[in-house]
């Protein structure tokens, strides 16, 4: 270990002010459902968080005939820029209970509260209040005059970033006069809750937005209603096939698995490449970073860097301010990331743990690096679900590019480089919605990603995902 | 008219030009004396004219039954030998620069400009219009093509641009071609609904496997010459001719395929091919029913077959 012992600086988990027992959210009003119940666990400690109703295939046709009752009265014969005006009591609200809502994410999620807190609560916020301001300013967006909004969205969200992901679609689909319906993960379905509680504080018009906990059957009875008329989808890439082929005849936007590859280039930035690697695959999902590609040169000093980096890496508790590293989101991903980890050293692959002890419950993976992962390695062409890094290295740009995509997806990638015609060349390439240059982690409301191949189509966090052009 | 052409391609100086479609077919001698040569119409796949490889014809009748001629039945094969075509044209179509894209576009509109006259002899045949209406269509074909030309590098100022993010970095988007496209051209336009759907993939960089109208084939096999004598790169446009129902569903699981057209399917079809699609969670344009190809164009296709790349990178000193 490094030696610097922190004292530990727990945020309460009375903070997030959980109930003991949520309900489904149609109409505007919370209400039992039809299905059975729900006990998300608290990843970290595998204790139950709360119980959550789940919604049934009437329930399913209440919550759209509620959305759609919604455009045809209030929601949708409301101006723009009276829509407009709850998206920013929306975002204020985001803001207001901004404590709760980062321990409800880290108390469901497992995400460290420092993300929670610093990143994720903020940007919910952010998405609402930049489409706020979209809202009245339709004609303005690029689509010609008078754009017409879809109807009624289905908004499926997988465990990833619960509150962000929820804000980022959301924000956009009621900016462009949409009803919502939402189903939230069945492994972090919280937030989503929460934040219906949010659309009454803020008097939102009943049926605008609703939600319905739910297994992924209730999600595929939702994107296959008939009564709705464009779907968005999170998730990954082998539900994202499911829910294309039931929404067959729907405006359809998704996004889904990611294999990210970051290019590290002899003459990088070393430490800051170094950072942002541990930082990308370390944090939560994989689709940021789940590859390195090194150059030959300098592959023996960024392995050296980033061992010591990983080492000083703190997991555990992700109540704990100090806790770089919290457990993954549910026992399912965990056997997922132990099972790909497995395959790698079956293959031969050298693995380097972090040294630290992992707590006894909950879903914890040890951060590991796999300093000489090859290519035909599936942790180096799936999906990683988990903080597992493969690090493999190539002699010129051409195999650089030529290793990064190989693979069918194309979410997000990251180059580092000092020089810049080598760098923008490199952009240029690989294949990725977004393309991060000497740095990582980068998302912007402003800035909907695009992912392309089988990460996806279509921008879920943008205005045109949800408007009739 | 130029003397550049083969004989075979200029039937208005065979005798009989009143008469729509292909004025001579090998059953009725144009003039007396003096028989017809007919054109035997081919697939056209990486820049050349190859027969179907599994030797089918399907013979084409005007809209008044009359046969006019046999076009080649394309395969699962031949589909497969497009696609991969189209994507060894694609780094070169999607590099080239968007200026030159513009100008090989308006080539295209030139050199079908060229042949109006062919064209609407061969689209009233197939659509059974008037001789006027059939050459306002060809005009407005010819007009799509330029106005798709333009285009090139005029999209990323409209899907594109900086972000204004917050915090110390450059983020801009930019328009990239998806890849290879899959196309159903649409079945009662022959030639202005089939422009109208090609010339937005090559427009946006794309490269593209196209299958023809299924009753109306014609003026997509001589588009596909006037393509060929147009600076299109060999294989960035590929037109086939066979069955839309059973092409389609090939097309649409393709794994090497990035987006999927359905313009001419009809309902089944449509079903079919969105679920063949889904399989690699492929893009599907809106199909949208029975749309009038005579309308205004709108960039709705290219915005449909590019997809943005947002780049990062910190600023500071």
């Amino acid at each position: 270990m490094s030696g610097w012992e922190y004292a530990p600086a727990l945020e309460s988990a009375g903070a997030a002010g959980l109930a003991e027992s949520y309900g489904i959210f149609v109409g505007g009003e919370f209400g039992g459902g039809g299905g059975g119940p729900l006990h998300p666990l608290n990843p970290a400690t595998e204790a139950p968080l709360a119980e959550v109703a789940t919604a049934d295939r009437s329930d399913v046709d209440s919550a759209v005939a509620a959305a759609r009752a919604s455009l045809r009265s209030v929601w949708g014969a409301l101006p723009g820029a009276e829509r407009a005006k709850y998206l920013f009591r929306l975002s204020r609200l985001v803001q207001e209970r901004a404590r709760e809502l980062a321990a409800v994410e880290t108390l469901d999620g497992g995400k460290p509260v420092q993300d929670s807190s610093g990143v994720q609560v903020p940007a919910a916020a952010a998405h609402l209040f930049h489409h706020a301001g979209w809202a009245d300013k339709l004609d303005h967006a690029g689509f010609g005059a008078d754009p017409r909004p879809l109807g009624v969205v289905a908004v499926v969200l997988s465990a990833d970033h619960p509150l962000r992901r929820l804000a980022s679609v959301v924000a956009p689909a009621l900016a462009a006069g949409n009803a919502v319906v939402l189903k939230p993960s069945a492994t972090t379905p919280l937030a989503a809750l929460v934040f219906a509680d949010l659309c009454r504080q803020a008097g939102l018009p009943a049926g605008a937005v609703n939600v319905l906990p739910g297994t992924g059957e209730v999600g595929a009875q939702l994107v296959a209603h008939g009564g709705v008329d464009a779907v968005a989808f999170a998730g990954s890439t082998g539900t994202g096939r499911e829910v294309q082929k039931a929404a067959a005849g729907k405006r359809l936007a998704m996004e889904l698995d990611g294999t990210g590859a970051h290019v590290v280039y002899d003459d990088a930035p070393l430490d800051q490449a170094v950072d942002g690697v541990v930082a990308g695959f370390s944090g939560s999902g994989g689709e940021n970073c789940s590859r390195v590609l090194v150059q030959e040169p300098i592959a023996a000093e960024f392995l050296a860097k980033l061992r010591d980096r990983v080492r000083a890496l703190r997991v555990g508790d992700p109540m704990d301010k100090n806790t770089d590293v919290g457990p993954l989101c549910s026992a399912e991903r965990l056997a997922r990331a132990r099972e790909l980890a497995d395959s790698a050293q079956q293959a031969g692959a050298t693995r380097w743990d972090h040294p630290g002890e992992l707590p006894e419950r909950g879903f914890f993976a040890a951060p590991a690096v796999f300093p000489d992962a090859q290519q035909a390695m599936r942790l180096a062409r799936e999906p990683i679900p988990g903080p597992l890094l493969p690090v493999l290295t190539f002699r010129t740009p051409e195999e650089a590019v030529a290793k990064a995509n190989n693979t069918p997806y194309g979410h997000t990638a990251a180059v580092w480089a000092d020089k810049g015609s080598r760098a923008l060349w490199t952009a240029r390439q690989l294949q990725a919605g977004v393309v991060q240059v000497n740095t990582t982690h980068r998302s912007d409301p402003t800035a909907p990603p695009e992912p392309r191949q089988q990460s996806g189509f279509g921008r879920i966090a943008g205005l045109e995902a949800y408007l009739d052009v | 008219m130029t003397s550049d052409r083969p004989a075979s391609e200029q039937p208005e100086t065979l005798g009989q030009p009143e008469k729509p479609g292909r004025p001579a077919t090998p059953e009725q001698p144009a003039t007396p004396g003096r028989l017809a040569v007919a054109k035997t119409c081919k697939l056209f796949l990486g820049g050349t004219f190859p027969r179907s490889e599994s030797g089918r014809v399907l013979p084409v009748h005007n809209s008044g039954g009359a046969f006019l001629a046999n076009v080649s039945q394309a395969s699962r094969k031949d589909v497969r030998d497009a696609v991969s075509a189209a994507r060894k044209a694609f780094p070169g179509w999607a590099g080239a620069s968007a200026h030159n894209r513009g100008q090989v576009l308006f080539r295209v509109a030139e050199v079908l400009e060229g042949r109006r006259e062919q064209f609407r002899a061969e689209v009233a045949a197939a659509e059974g219009v008037s001789a006027e209406r059939a050459a306002r269509l060809v005009d407005a074909a010819v007009d799509r093509v330029v106005w798709f030309a333009g285009w090139t590098d005029k999209l990323p100022v409209l899907t594109g641009g900086a972000h204004p993010v917050a915090g110390p970095y450059s983020a801009v988007s930019a328009p990239e071609p998806v890849g290879v496209v899959g196309v159903l051209a649409p079945q009662e336009s022959s030639l202005l609904g089939l422009v109208s759907v090609l010339a937005p993939v090559l427009a946006a960089g794309g490269t593209c496997v196209l299958v023809a109208s299924e009753q109306r084939p014609l003026p997509a096999v001589s588009l596909a010459e006037v393509l060929a004598t147009s600076d299109v790169p060999a294989g960035a446009a590929n037109v086939l001719t066979g069955r839309a129902g059973e092409l389609a569903p090939v097309l649409a699981a393709h794994a090497d395929v990035d987006a999927l057209d359905p313009a001419g399917l009809e309902p089944d079809g449509l079903a079919e091919a969105a679920e063949a699609a889904a399989g690699t969670a492929k893009r599907v344009l809106a199909h949208r029913e029975a749309p009038d190809w005579t309308a205004a164009p709108s960039p709705a296709r290219l915005r449909a077959l590019t997809t943005r790349k947002t780049t990062w990178h910190p600023t500071g000193t």
